[in-house]
């Protein structure tokens, strides 16, 4: 096997790397050249992998050691093509977010966190054991409930006890799921292979499903359990809104399409509809809250939540384009919402609030930002020719597969996600100019690096879903056809 | 056996040192002492497991194993208190002598085969303890914690006693193995042997501090010296784990029909108390113990559903409490010792002044908490699998919604040292002397290597 080129291991191991050595470095400015050349290094590592993939639905890179051996628990790691666009995405965007960071002055210990996290992140979608799951699971949680609860604002110690609270409960029950299928087999296993090929009968897989999908609902996070997320997104600084809603809630998608749907499936079919109309509800709901909201960041974290409803809408459906529409948006949703996190904390770094009314008109002082704006925005609303486009059909047309009310309803996600995003555009771009407005200068260097690229790929995966499309779909069908009942 | 020995004669040694006035080499003499006893446990690894003395001790694996524990971390608490005993009282021989008399008592707990010994172990590991608990003559809190500790030990010790006498009145012997043989052969047992197996559960759920006997854990842990609280946080919470589990796998698992709804209950009760008043504490010390309370839930789950993994996981979850405990109260001392307080506001701002401090600390609270890639991940894990194997699906919940509140007030400090700024007139760093470094260090470094790679302690028994 070759050293780098096609060792998944060493992936995992140089954001760990990078994270013990950033946390040694007290200065600011080696510490983000540490840590943006470390992520570089990462995204292109991750080149190869993507370009000798073969899309097929077998899992490729496999590596596995025995971990605990009296457990039976091995550290087996692997890609196949659900996983191949969340590496991309992952390693993608921290690279982004460490460059959106530079302007802070953050030492050395908030990358060795965003890097530690990276590891977290990245383990829970290679991971092919169950217990190897769990422990990047719960690795990524530590250090953003740092980053959050250090470098945030206002209330952040109390929203974000709460979230690592929330959040704790939910793994500790897929836990116990996870403790029960271990009991299941013969042979004591966490395999994925193991652990969907259990012939569990309907009631025990009732509970497996509960315990799995608190974790998940809560991680996503699906009406009803979305209390944490307005609180914290809006607090958290924003680099850590950033991880948290570009990458860290696909962790919660991801767990649903790889771990709940072929682990249970017989009580995903029969809940469907209950998850479904929690769903809708979700979009439907947060929707509206968001088209009342003053704070740009609570409007674009509720609007989150709509757009993770759909997806997650999209994954219960149990439709080939519901799935896929759901691995392409959740890349389209990283994109689109590290890119309007980014923007809002540059206008609020300028203007000093983050209150639309007092925004107002800054099209006039700032054209570029008002360009790439623009631009990301139609990403999320889901227009054509930009990504979100392709990613909201698939998934509305697995959606109206289900049941042709869930997609009446769920494509209200459409219009009011268009309301209450132009609303927000308009607000701060558009009309009268805001006294506080009008010495503001227009993003520069990285800021203009940071959000072109995003908007390059916003258009480039708008006329060209197939690339990640392509990746996917083998193992999506296969999924599909080898689960049991 | 020789470690026995060589503790008791290690004692005497010490109380001579101290007559002579020889207080500097006291500390050296001590662990050296220690080390050669747990040389001589260890060196009994690869021998067969027969009992020896006419059946009086039994030294297999499990109690080699759980014996080298407890001699580290005596070792690792004797490295804290060199400074520590010399600052609260005069009679620092008294200190070393009682601590390892008190350690005799818990090996002989955990190698005990008969009840004569189980006896005799928890007596000597009480007794010096009363004395401990009270050293500070003069402290008003020491002096109750003593009191407390020493009567309702008594009534305990008597409940213990008792539950012996009528399982012998009903089997006609001491000795574990006639006593398996007993329950096993007879049809019907004796009315006598099953109030005797409430009784000792009585005696043995005090030793542990399980509810509803934990109501002097709180003020005793409280009022003593923090170094001795550690002591009984630790090793005697261990050891009276190791010669409950010993008796309960050995001899009552025939019986378990009888006992499990009753330990259940307990369990469930301990848990859930001890979570739910830690969260009410404003004192760091007070949360510990309190906190302890429900880590003695946690291992009781071990005893509740004995399987073939029962013993390793209680081995797993005792290192990786007993380290984040030692951890804890280390830090809790060089806290106390710069601010005068044991509350959690006394850590504000540790982060900045003490990062590395602070960083232990933190990896501490995330063990007992849980979290993986630390120790106590494991040890939960495992707890939970061996609950698992009965399907007890209700007390898993139970323990899961304690997990998550215990989140909280574990937290509690590390939001004190990150998130709230200290008060600016003692600017000054906290003095960390080498041994407090290397104990700190070692613990925190093992509670992470135990976590990523448990095998090392799971495959021992």
């Amino acid at each position: 096997m070759n050293l780098l080129m096609d060792n998944l291991f060493i992936l995992l191991l140089i954001p760990i790397v990078s994270a013990l050595i950033l946390s040694f470095v007290r200065q600011a400015l080696p510490a983000k050249w540490i840590a943006l050349a470390t992520s570089l290094f990462s995204l292109g590592l991750s080149i190869p992998f993507l370009v000798s993939f073969v899309s097929d639905a077998s899992i490729q890179f496999e590596q596995s050691w025995t971990w605990i051996a009296s457990l039976g628990v091995d550290f087996h790691i692997g890609l196949d093509g659900i996983s191949m666009p969340l590496l991309i995405l992952t390693n993608g965007l921290i690279p982004l977010i460490i460059l959106a960071s530079f302007k802070k002055e953050y030492k050395g210990g908030f990358y060795a966190l965003v890097s530690f996290m990276q590891a977290g992140l990245l383990l829970v979608f290679f991971a092919q054991d169950a217990f190897s799951f769990y422990v990047g699971w719960e690795a990524a949680l530590i250090p953003i409930y740092f980053i959050c609860a250090l470098w945030g604002d206002g209330d952040r110690i109390r929203v974000n006890l709460k979230f690592f609270i929330y959040t704790f409960l939910g793994s500790l029950f897929m836990l116990i799921a996870l403790i029960y299928l271990y009991n299941q087999g013969t042979a004591r296993s966490l395999e994925w292979d193991a652990l969907t090929s259990l012939q569990l009968s309907e009631n025990s897989q009732r509970w497996v499903f509960w315990g799995f999908l608190l974790a998940f609902a809560i991680k996503i996070p699906i009406f009803p359990f979305h209390t944490w997320q307005p609180d914290t997104y809006t607090h958290a600084p924003a680099g850590g809104t950033m991880l948290l809603a570009g990458i860290m809630l696909k962790m919660g998608v991801y767990g649903l399409i790889r771990w709940l749907l072929p682990v249970a499936p017989f009580a995903v079919l029969s809940y469907s509809t209950i998850l479904m109309v929690l769903c809708v509800i979700g979009i439907v709901y947060a929707s509206i809250i968001a088209f009342k909201q003053q704070d740009a960041k609570r409007l674009i974290a509720y609007s989150s939540i709509a757009h993770v409803g759909l997806i997650s809408a999209g994954v219960f459906s149990w439709h080939s384009e519901g799935l896929q529409g759901a691995i392409l948006q959740m890349v389209n949703h990283g994109l689109s919402v590290v890119g309007l996190f980014y923007i809002i904390d540059i206008v609020q770094e300028r203007t000093g609030s983050r209150e639309l009314s007092s925004w107002g008109g800054l099209a006039i002082q700032m054209p570029r930002l008002a360009i790439v704006f623009l631009i990301i925005l139609m990403g999320a609303i889901g227009l054509p020719l930009t990504n979100g486009f392709i990613g909201e059909f698939l998934l509305l047309k697995g959606v109206f597969d289900f049941g042709i009310w869930y997609a009446a309803f769920g494509g209200l996600t459409l219009i009011l996600g268009a309301v209450y995003m132009l609303r927000f555009y308009q607000k701060s771009m558009l009309g009268p100019q805001h006294p506080e407005g009008k010495k503001v200068s227009d993003i520069a260097g990285n800021e203009l690096l940071v959000l072109s690229v995003i908007a390059f790929f916003t258009l480039l995966l708008g006329v060209w879903p197939q690339a990640i499309l392509d990746l996917s779909e083998a193992s999506v069908t296969s999924l599909l056809n080898n689960i049991k009942f | 056996m020789g470690a026995i020995i060589t503790l008791g004669i290690l004692g005497i040694l010490v109380l001579y040192l101290g007559l002579y006035k020889a207080k500097n080499a006291l500390l050296p003499t001590t662990i050296i002492g220690l080390l050669v006893a747990l040389g001589f446990s260890l060196s009994l690894w690869n021998t067969d497991a027969t009992t020896r003395y006419h059946g009086m001790v039994l030294f297999d694996r499990y109690a080699i194993a759980f014996s080298a524990l407890l001699i580290v971390v005596t070792i690792l608490i004797l490295l804290l208190s060199k400074e520590y005993f010399r600052s609260i009282s005069d009679n620092i021989a008294e200190y070393y002598c009682l601590l390892v008399f008190s350690l005799m008592g818990a090996l002989l707990v955990a190698a005990y085969h008969n009840f004569a010994m189980l006896f005799v172990g928890i007596e000597i590991m009480s007794v010096a303890l009363y004395i401990l608990v009270g050293i500070r003559k003069s402290d008003f809190a020491s002096n109750e914690a003593a009191l407390k500790y020493f009567l309702m030990g008594a009534f305990s010790t008597g409940f213990l006693l008792f539950g012996i006498t009528l399982i012998y009145g009903a089997a006609g012997t001491f000795d574990l193995s006639g006593l398996r043989e007993y329950v096993l052969s007879s049809t019907t047992l004796s009315p006598l042997f099953y109030a005797g197996i409430l009784l000792m559960l009585c005696g043995l759920c005090f030793k542990v501090g399980a509810a509803p006997f934990h109501f002097w854990t709180p003020d005793v842990y409280d009022g003593a010296p923090i170094l001795v609280t550690t002591f009984m946080s630790t090793v005697v919470k261990v050891a009276s784990f190791v010669g409950f589990f010993r008796l309960f796998s050995m001899v009552m698992v025939p019986v378990s029909e009888f006992w499990t709804p009753v330990l259940l209950i307990i369990t469930i009760i301990t848990l859930s108390i001890g979570n739910i008043t830690a969260l009410l504490q404003v004192s760091f010390k007070r949360m510990m113990a309190y906190s302890s309370i429900s880590h003695a839930g946690y291992m009781l789950f071990a005893i509740v559903s004995i399987g073939p993994s029962s013993a390793s996981s209680i081995f797993m979850y005792a290192v990786a409490y007993s380290f984040a405990s030692i951890i804890a109260f280390a830090a809790l001392i060089l806290v106390k010792r710069k601010t005068g307080s044991d509350q959690f506001e006394s850590f504000n701002g540790l982060a900045k002044r003490e990062p590395m401090l602070a960083i232990v600390l933190t990896i501490a609270m995330l063990s007992l908490a849980g979290v993986p890639l630390t120790a106590g991940f494991i040890g939960k894990f495992m707890m939970f699998n061996n609950v698992m194997g009965n399907y007890n699906i209700m007390l898993l919940v139970i323990a899961v919604i304690n997990a998550a509140i215990a989140v909280y007030y574990y937290l509690h400090v590390v939001v004190n040292m990150y998130f709230k700024t200290g008060e600016e007139q003692n600017p000054d760093r906290i003095a960390v002397s080498n041994s407090y470094t290397i104990v700190l260090g070692l613990a925190a470094v093992l509670t992470i290597v135990f976590g990523v790679y448990p095998d090392i302690i799971i495959s021992l028994i």
